[in-house]
């Protein structure tokens, strides 16, 4: 058994106290004195040209500060891209301005035009009305496909097209990968829609800037994922404030699934004005407004198909897609499609050659980025329906026709033709887990109990692979990566042995102040509860690059890791002092040091204590204090993986699908806080089936948002939801960091898609409608109905 | 939301005489007007709350009909309604979530006549008749399409009498997002015959289903109308259905009703 509150504990999560009694601290809790309002006026065009804005009657309503508008800019930098992503022809991507306020023109639903600071929120709302708008029509592009036909508009006058960029991979193998399928004895394709969605988390995004005019310097508060990485390019690229005179807070974030990693235009805004009219500014947005400026994710097109030989060997795959940008490119939307897409095409399998092309194509509607998974999800949801369709078509089962190409336990680690290499893994053995736990060998009796109500019941298998960690600093600087990705840590022992860790990292749900306590209370031999994480100011930790991309225990804890074995490293130095041994002698155990083979000890709080009061300390030798910061660049990706099973009852009279059953075994690598873990798999199905089943993002062909409030968007709800089997004792640890752990946060939306709707199409063809091969997200009632009926 | 004069008479008298003051709306539970307020898709002078309104509130049986005030909650008619009425409560408990119950009224969502709300279903479905401060308005005729009725400027709905059925039972296939009906069939079989209405499906708003009435008169089974369709002519399009899809659950609903009410 773990001890209480180590590695392996269940340990209650301390954060969730004031989470749950409602004493969060959020940025809409953050009120400064003197704060002022801004509301920003957006386009309710999808795209047009602006020939004038008049302020002047919404300046002279009650309470106006000031109306800004692109012009009060002209100092600014535009929002930047953190990825700078080179075709297949070895030329850089098309990469626009993204104004802080709309230049020229609008370009999508929700663009903001101009901005109103007043002294209350309803107050600049008011004058916003007031605001005299002359904007030409223009003919938006909104479709991806007649985006890239000759002669379309473009979303942006100044490039050459409303494309982004062509891209190959792997270019070198295209001509191998044609010639696999000249030579397969089967081919097997299919196309499918990756379906927008609004990552809709709990707390829409909030930024309050402040201006301090004596010290010249600058501090923003907002809703963020990585407030370092906001500082770096805010300070940097839009605003010219260097580091020492901006501070940057994300303080309790309420869920950021992806949508909060970006350096939006409100945050600067806020930050700019605050310096302007020497007075806070605060923005709240609104649910509506989150629609409509929140990056949005997924929205892929693809073809895709898969060559087999006789004896249904992999041969080959290879893909086509486009990927929506949306109308400007948000901070690292490039690379989604593509370095965190392409390279999870082999998934599971020892396909040898692999081929594909993404063309990026910027359209009138939300940018679209990284949405929990990121690329993973895409790359998971093409293969593994394309894999259950081959499986059909050849009339074989689709366990087999997995397990038959799946990279074998004894062949790790496993170079992929898409340029990573799997350090570990263990496919069968998860397969196993699964199977076991969804009770398969009874479903055909299950069948029949649901056939004998009326009712078709399926079965869908998904075996995903993804790649976590994010990620090595020097492989995704050759990637068009314009940031690192390492970690960092600062660990800060106090004088009487409590301990405080800085971390880089950041926290906005996921539990990170009682997973991190536990690893130094683990590694040190102290109580988790002397031990408190500090996250999410960029004025008191170190430089890090946050939370997303499931990398946080995995980069951010490997840093925690290292600080801790300094702080230990040096302590044992002090206690060899105290205790008159060499330092090589010391050992730590249970919050004690101890000389090897004697009865000699102190313990902790004594070594800290001399630390910071050193009477009798090696002065010489070593400095006082005891507190030492670490950074670690992981030297590959973490590579999680699982099998997913999902039985699903499908109503033939209505289209309506029920899961009854959903499974998943994972494979995380060591665990530090299972039920932590737990969570992260439940709240991951949750989004993954509702992308399945519920969520759907729509533009009309005027660039309309559709699904622009909850009446339309189906958030999933409980009762869509009703419980999952949920097991990660499936352990093949990560090789290269040293917890061994490989990451829990997006595997849950990265597998479920296509455990759902291979689920649904099993149901239908044992019900003998064998004519529907595949049905695109979401599976709504009236969808599955209208493939049924076709 | 704009700001606004908000009134709260004791008195439909009072209320009617509020209403006749500039831009007055009035407000019962404020399910959509607030919202489209807080949106800035309305901003009305004056607010003239009817939820103080003592003789609006509350359920009463009269022989065969039961007689609920404009302003009760639909919780209150899930909870009040159930022993004597048991299909109407239901379909009260089933309106929106707790939040929305327990401010919702009967009579603010009848006025509204949203195409996709549950309780013009019900007053279709059983014809009642619909109590205003001037006059009794039978249900055939209070219906005129999508967010339409037969109410004049400043005339308030004061209560709904529903002539109580034999049997009766609402079955409502969920829009999955709003949860509105996507469509919603209310079934209510009489001495003198069955009527089935029609929510959610039609650009028309609530409507009867005439040949399922008829082939229910005469055999109230859900097997009567197996083989009857409706048309998809002028049925809703939108995210959550096609017309063909709404058109085949109008039966689909239909049949579950009647196996609900059997």
């Amino acid at each position: 058994m773990p001890k209480d509150d180590g590695i392996g504990a269940s340990s209650k999560r301390r954060e969730d106290l004031r989470f749950l009694t409602g004493n969060g601290k959020y940025t809409d809790d953050i009120n400064l004195r003197g704060q002022t309002y801004v509301h920003f006026l957006r386009s309710d065009l999808a795209h047009g040209r602006i020939n004038s804005i008049d302020t002047a009657a919404a300046e002279a309503m009650p309470g106006v500060l000031k109306v800004f508008t692109a012009a009060d800019f002209a100092s600014a930098g535009g929002i930047p891209c953190g990825w700078q992503v080179t075709d297949r022809f070895g030329e850089v991507m098309q990469e626009p301005k993204h104004p802080i306020l709309a230049e020229g023109k609008v370009r999508h639903v929700g663009d903001p035009i101009a901005a109103v600071v007043a002294e209350t929120y309803e107050q600049a709302r008011d004058a916003a009305e007031a605001i005299d708008l002359d904007i030409e029509e223009l003919e938006p592009v909104v479709d991806m496909v007649k985006a890239l036909a000759p002669g379309a508009t473009k979303v942006h006058d100044d490039l050459t097209s409303n494309l982004c960029y062509d891209w190959g991979f792997v270019e070198d193998n295209k001509d191998a990968v044609n010639a696999a399928f000249e030579s397969a004895a089967h081919v097997v394709s299919l196309e499918l829609t990756n379906n927008r969605l609004v990552a809709n988390p709990m707390e829409p995004r909030v930024a309050v800037g402040d201006y301090d005019p004596w010290n010249d310097s600058h501090t923003l508060y907002t809703t963020s994922q990585n407030p370092h990485v906001i500082r770096l390019l805010m300070g940097a690229f839009v605003l010219n404030i260097p580091e020492h005179k901006l501070r940057v807070v994300a303080p309790d974030v309420g869920g950021g699934f992806g949508s909060k990693i970006y350096h939006y235009a409100e945050e600067a805004f806020c930050t700019f004005a605050a310096k302007v009219l020497k007075r806070p500014v605060k923005w709240t947005s609104s649910r509506s407004e989150a629609f409509i400026s929140d990056a949005h994710g997924r929205d892929h097109k693809t073809k895709i198909e898969l060559a087999l030989d006789a004896d249904h060997n992999f041969m080959a795959i290879r893909t086509e897609t486009y990927a929506n940008m949306g109308a400007y490119l948000s901070t690292f939307a490039p690379s989604i499609p593509t370095w965190l897409h392409g390279t999870l095409m082999a998934g599971n399998y020892r396909t040898p050659l692999i081929y594909v092309n993404v063309k990026a194509v910027f359209t009138n509607t939300v940018p679209v980025d990284a949405y929990r998974g990121a690329g993973r999800p895409e790359a998971t949801f093409q293969i593994e329906r394309l894999v259950d369709k081959a499986a059909r078509e050849l009339g074989v089962d689709p366990i087999e026709l997995r397990r038959k190409n799946f990279i074998k336990a004894d062949q790790f680690p496993y170079q992929t033709p898409v340029a990573v290499v799997y350090d570990t893994g263990n496919y069968d053995a998860t397969m196993d887990k699964m199977l076991e736990l969804a009770d398969y060998a009874n479903f055909e009796s299950r069948h029949a109990e649901s056939a004998a109500r009326g009712k078709l019941r399926g079965f869908g298998i998904a075996h995903y692979i993804e790649a976590c960690g994010i990620a090595p600093s020097n492989l995704v600087g050759q990637l068009g990566a314009r940031a690192g990705l390492y970690e960092s840590a600062s660990v800060r022992v106090n004088a009487t042995g409590s301990i405080s860790v800085y971390t880089g990292s950041h926290s906005h749900g996921q539990g990170h102040e009682t997973t991190f306590a536990q690893v130094v209370a683990e590694m040190i031999g102290v109580d988790a509860s002397s031990i408190e994480i500090h996250h999410g100011d960029t004025s008191n930790t170190p430089m890090g690059m946050g939370t997303y991309g499931s990398r946080s225990l995995a980069v951010g804890g490997s840093a925690i890791v290292k600080a801790t074995n300094k702080v230990i490293d040096k302590a044992k130095k002090i206690a060899a002092h105290l205790l008159e041994a060499a330092p090589e002698d010391i050992e730590l155990k249970d919050g004690k040091f101890s000389v090897a083979g004697t009865d000699k000890s102190v313990d902790w709080s004594g070594v800290t204590l001399a630390a910071y009061v050193p009477h009798n300390y090696p002065l010489e030798d070593l400095e006082p204090g005891l507190e030492e910061t670490a950074f670690y660049d992981p030297s590959n990706f973490t590579f999680p993986s699982g099998a997913y099973g999902c039985e699903i009852e499908l109503d033939p009279e209505t289209g309506k699908i029920d899961i009854l059953r959903f499974i998943a075994a994972d494979d995380f690598g060591n665990i530090v806080n299972p039920m932590i873990v737990e969570g992260q798999v439940h709240g991951g199905l949750a989004q993954g089936i509702g992308q399945a089943l519920l969520e759907n993002c729509v533009y009309d062909d005027q660039g309309q948002l559709l699904s622009g409030s909850y009446m339309d968007y189906t958030m999933p709800r409980a009762d869509d939801v009703r419980g999952f089997t949920v097991d990660h004792s499936c352990i093949t640890p990560c090789t290269h960091n040293p917890l061994g752990v490989k990451g829990c946060g997006e595997a849950g939306a990265i597998g479920s898609p296509p455990a759902v709707v291979n689920a649904a199409i099993d149901a239908l063809h044992r019900a003998g409608h064998t004519h529907v091969t595949h049905i695109d997200m979401p599976l709504t009632p009236s969808r599955v109905w209208a493939a049924m009926n076709r | 939301m704009h700001n606004f004069e908000f009134v709260k008479p004791a008195s439909v008298a009072d209320a009617v005489a509020a209403l006749g003051r500039g831009e007055a709306q009035p407000l019962s539970g404020g399910q959509t007007l607030i919202p489209s307020m807080k949106a800035r898709l309305n901003a009305p002078e004056i607010l003239v709350s009817l939820t103080g309104i003592t003789e609006m509130q509350g359920v009463s049986r009269d022989g065969d009909s039961l007689t609920i005030g404009a302003a009760t909650t639909h919780a209150t008619v899930a909870r009040d309604a159930a022993s004597d009425f048991p299909g109407l409560a239901a379909l009260a408990g089933q309106i929106g979530d707790p939040a929305v119950r327990n401010r919702g009224t009967l009579g603010g969502s009848v006025a509204n006549n949203d195409p996709s709300a549950c309780y013009p279903a019900a007053v279709l479905g059983t014809g009642a008749t619909i109590v205003t401060n001037t006059r009794e308005i039978a249900a055939d005729d209070f219906f005129q399409g999508m967010f339409t009725t037969a109410l004049d400027e400043g005339e308030i709905i004061t209560g709904v009498r529903f002539p109580i059925a034999q049997a009766s039972a609402y079955a409502k296939f969920l829009q999955p997002a709003s949860r509105f009906a996507l469509t919603g069939v209310f079934v209510a079989k009489y001495a003198s015959g069955v009527r089935v209405a029609v929510t959610g499906a039609s650009e028309n708003g609530v409507f009867r289903w005439a040949e399922a009435e008829a082939a229910l008169s005469a055999q109230f089974d859900a097997e009567a109308v197996a083989g009857l369709s409706v048309s998809p002519h002028e049925m809703i399009s939108d995210l959550h259905g096609t017309p063909e899809y709404r058109a085949h659950l109008v039966r689909v609903m239909n049949q579950r009703g009647v196996r609900a009410a059997s």
